[in-house]
């Protein structure tokens, strides 16, 4: 089923587009070791040896780096999306940048100041977040994890949250056994790419049994231009285990393109749960579609024990271009998968995104709820698949999507698939797509509340059900973050 | 505090307010009555800025100040308010929410404080006893599955936090129970103060019973057709509106009329009497 847009935006107001700056647009100037430009068996060596990683990981990069080259010589892009954009030169991009440091980094007063102001400037000070208790943050500059803090507390518990480079070190027979395992390299173009040249990324495990104390947060940042930040997180709850896990993204303005290739597995056992939070505000180009950031993203959970639960929960503000999909495998029998979104696409922006929930095992349940707003002339897509293998006795699958458009050059699309092969399954499908309504900006304003706040609100309100999933501090987050983007384009 | 003067306003190029003229003063609280279908919520709507209305002819004056082509919020922040009809529903988004937003906005225009969470908490915690509202209502979703009495509470309480100059209430009792009717009336009559004006729309008399008016206007097919004290709302009640649409229409075959002739309501004094000012 595919809406697209018929309105008519009448409010002279809405139309003055004045736009926001980003405001994460920054660069940092600190020395940087970089590999090559372009992508060849040396590249994937180069990377390699940096990390000083056993030879079982070298070759399966090597592997993922001849089937990648295999899909690119067979000119298998994935075309299949809603999203225009030209085709990438592989050759041109720098596949790992790293800031150059003398050793290895024991604490957080070690890592370079300039980089600390950067995180400052993200708003996400790594000193103050050692103070405030409840977060832990790993951050990726590039492609290097650069300062893991909470990890002495975590560690008492039994957890493990650590950079994957660190972990390959350091956990190898945990990592070997869990990497690729639910997304293999050779699943789709752009996960053989990750796999071959994968520079850092985030390892989490939560042993048998224990409730992570704290949300677990990832900041990811792109600093060089023309890099590619190709990052890997695998995380892995135990028995019983339960883990709420942030990752937060940006990216300084360049007026070329960015392209983000990441891969996030997740594993429950029996009775575990992971919650996966992301709120992505990678720069997205200029007033004209100029540089930003193209995300191509592999997401996947795997539940792979009895009534074990993973939820994705999604605020996707940045990029030119968003190509993901977050989705689970329901394999333990009564397990739960879940996918709360909210997509933002304005200017030139391009979102293509969605969910896929396969049920294999018995009882199992999944829930969609996915929210796209389009302003100016972007254009969003959600696209879902529900598939009920023979299998799955008793599944049940509700999918809610819906979009809300403001002004008439944008647009809303929404592609949901169904497959079901057992007939005991019990799906409900809803969508709906709308627009902000001139009565209800008109019974904002006449409480006094003028028309940039009034749309602020309405869209707020429509994106509860997804922000609710949030944690409390990133659900402000969220809000201020989408109320920022949508500055100047209404009202 | 408000005067209006041979207002003509459409709605799609359809003429619905035909040369409406009124002058409120301060303290002062005027119902208007009228069937439905005459221009009542569209008098309510022009007032407040709907922007799907245009005004064609004629002048709003709130407190001296011409209002037309203002924007809404900023016609809300100069101290009108609307008591909707039909309230809007907003998913998502809590009343106590909506409220602070309205009240910051207002506040912040005339440069007067602006409330935190908790101060406008307790602000709102009074004003709900006030209008002997529920306080929970106020942490769930603006209107969304409130009941018919619910929104019109709903709307009192928005006026009672507003504190607002001119309060104009469209059928605050329309498909109201009695008891429900006496507690939105005594919601009306706490806010009534010396310094702040109110119209009354309504379809019925039976508020007017709860509620003092100091005039009554009758509108049919977008004119005021006659003005008078409480008496006129029981006669309204006793006659029905027969007898006044057939005053309408008697203006309307009045050589005179079409087009209606602008500034002093000249078009019958007997009847609408200098800009239908009470029993002038
Ligand atoms: N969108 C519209 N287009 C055309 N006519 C309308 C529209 N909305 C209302 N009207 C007409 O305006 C007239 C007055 O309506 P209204 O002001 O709602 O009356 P009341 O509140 O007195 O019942 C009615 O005849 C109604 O049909
Ligand atoms: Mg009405």
């Amino acid at each position: 089923m595919t809406t697209t847009p018929q309105v008519q935006e009448s409010n002279k107001e809405v139309k003055a587009a004045l736009r926001q700056e980003y405001k994460y647009g920054f660069v940092t100037e600190v020395e940087a070791e970089t590999a090559p430009r372009g992508l060849s068996e040396d590249t994937v060596r180069f990377i390699s040896e940096k990390k000083r990683e056993p030879e079982w990981m070298l070759q399966w990069r090597l592997r993922a780096y001849r089937h990648f080259m295999t899909l690119l010589a067979r000119d298998q892009h994935p075309r299949w999306a809603h999203l225009r954009y030209p085709e990438i030169d592989f050759q041109n991009i720098i596949c790992y940048s790293a800031p150059k440091q003398k050793r290895k980094l024991n604490s957080l007063d070690e890592v370079d100041p300039e980089l600390l102001k950067t995180y400052e400037k993200l708003g996400i000070s790594l000193a103050e977040q050692k103070r405030l208790a409840g977060v832990a943050v790993d951050a990726i500059f590039d492609s290097v994890s650069i300062a893991t803090t909470f990890k002495e507390e975590l560690a008492k518990r039994g957890v493990i949250f650590c950079a994957m480079s660190e972990a390959i070190q350091d956990h190898p027979e945990l990592v070997r056994k869990y990497l690729g395992s639910v997304v293999p390299y050779s699943d789709n173009f752009y996960a053989a790419l990750n796999a071959a040249v994968f520079s850092d990324g985030s390892f989490c495990y939560i042993p048998k049994g224990v409730r992570c104390p704290y949300e677990l947060t990832t900041y990811f940042r792109i600093n060089t231009q023309d890099v590619g930040q190709f990052e890997r997180t695998l995380i892995v709850a135990e028995e019983g285990a339960y883990v709420s896990y942030l990752e937060g993204c940006s990216a300084p303005m360049f007026d070329t393109n960015q392209l983000h290739a990441a891969v996030v597995e997740l594993i429950t056992l029996d009775n575990a749960q992971i919650k996966y939070s992301t709120i992505q505000n990678w720069y997205p180009g200029d007033a004209q579609g100029m540089g930003g950031v193209y995300n191509f993203v592999t997401k996947r959970g795997k539940c792979q024990g009895r009534n074990s639960r993973i939820s994705w929960t999604q605020v996707e503000t940045g990029s030119a271009i968003t190509w993901k999909y977050p989705s689970v495998l329901l394999q333990g029998d009564g397990s739960i998968g879940e996918f709360y979104s909210v997509a933002l696409t304005k200017g030139y922006q391009q979102a293509d995104t969605g969910t896929k929930m396969t049920h294999i095992g018995k009882n199992t349940r999944s829930t969609v709820i996915a929210k796209t707003i389009s302003a100016e002339q972007g254009e969003g897509t959600y696209r879902g698949l529900v598939k009920v293998m023979p299998s799955a006795e008793n599944a049940w699958n509700f999918t809610q999507c819906d979009s809300l458009l403001i002004g008439d050059r944008c647009g809303a699309h929404t592609t949901p698939y169904v497959e079901v092969r057992n007939n005991t399954a019990h799906l409900e499908h809803e969508a709906f797509t709308s627009r902000v309504s001139e009565e209800q900006l008109f019974y904002c304003n006449q409480r006094g509340i003028g028309l940039e706040e009034a749309h602020a609100l309405i869209i707020n309100g429509f994106c509860r059900e997804v922000f609710k999933q949030l944690p409390l501090e990133f659900a402000v987050e969220a809000t201020r973050l989408l109320e920022m983007n949508l500055e100047g384009t209404v009202g | 505090m408000l005067e209006i003067r041979d207002l003509h306003a459409s709605i799609n190029d359809v003429e619905i307010l035909k040369g409406v003229n009124l002058t409120v003063n301060a303290g002062e609280l005027h119902a208007i009555m009228g069937p439905n279908g005459s221009g009542k919520s569209t008098l309510a709507f022009v007032l407040a800025g709907k922007p799907t209305y245009a005004i064609t002819s004629g002048q709003v004056l709130l407190e001296g100040v011409d209002m037309v082509g203002m924007a809404p919020e900023n016609r809300a922040r100069a101290g009108l308010f609307l008591s909707f009809q039909q309230p809007m529903e907003i998913p998502g988004v809590r009343l106590d929410q909506f409220l602070r937003a309205g009240y910051n906005a207002i506040h912040k225009a005339r440069r007067e404080e602006e409330l935190d969470v908790l101060k406008f908490d307790r602000l709102l915690t009074r004003k709900t006893k006030m209008v002997g509202m529920e306080a929970a209502l106020t942490r769930r979703y603006v209107n969304e599955g409130f009941s018919g009495g619910e929104r019109k509470r709903n709307e009192i309480l928005q006026m009672a936090v507003l504190e607002p100059k001119l309060s104009i209430l469209d059928e605050p009792d329309s498909g109201l129970d009695i008891d429900a009717v006496r507690i939105v009336a005594q919601g009306i009559n706490q806010l009534r103060t010396p310094q702040n004006s109110v119209l009354l729309i309504t379809h019925y008399q039976r508020i007017l019973n709860y509620v003092q008016p100091d005039y009554v206007h009758v509108l049919i097919n977008g004119r005021i057709v006659q003005s008078g004290d409480k008496d006129l709302a029981l006669q309204v009640e006793a006659e029905g509106y027969d007898r006044f649409e057939a005053k309408e229409q008697a203006l309307d075959l009045s050589p005179s009329c079409p087009p209606l002739p602008k500034g002093e309501g000249d078009v019958s004094p007997s009847l609408l009497g200098k800009g239908a000012r009470g029993l002038g």
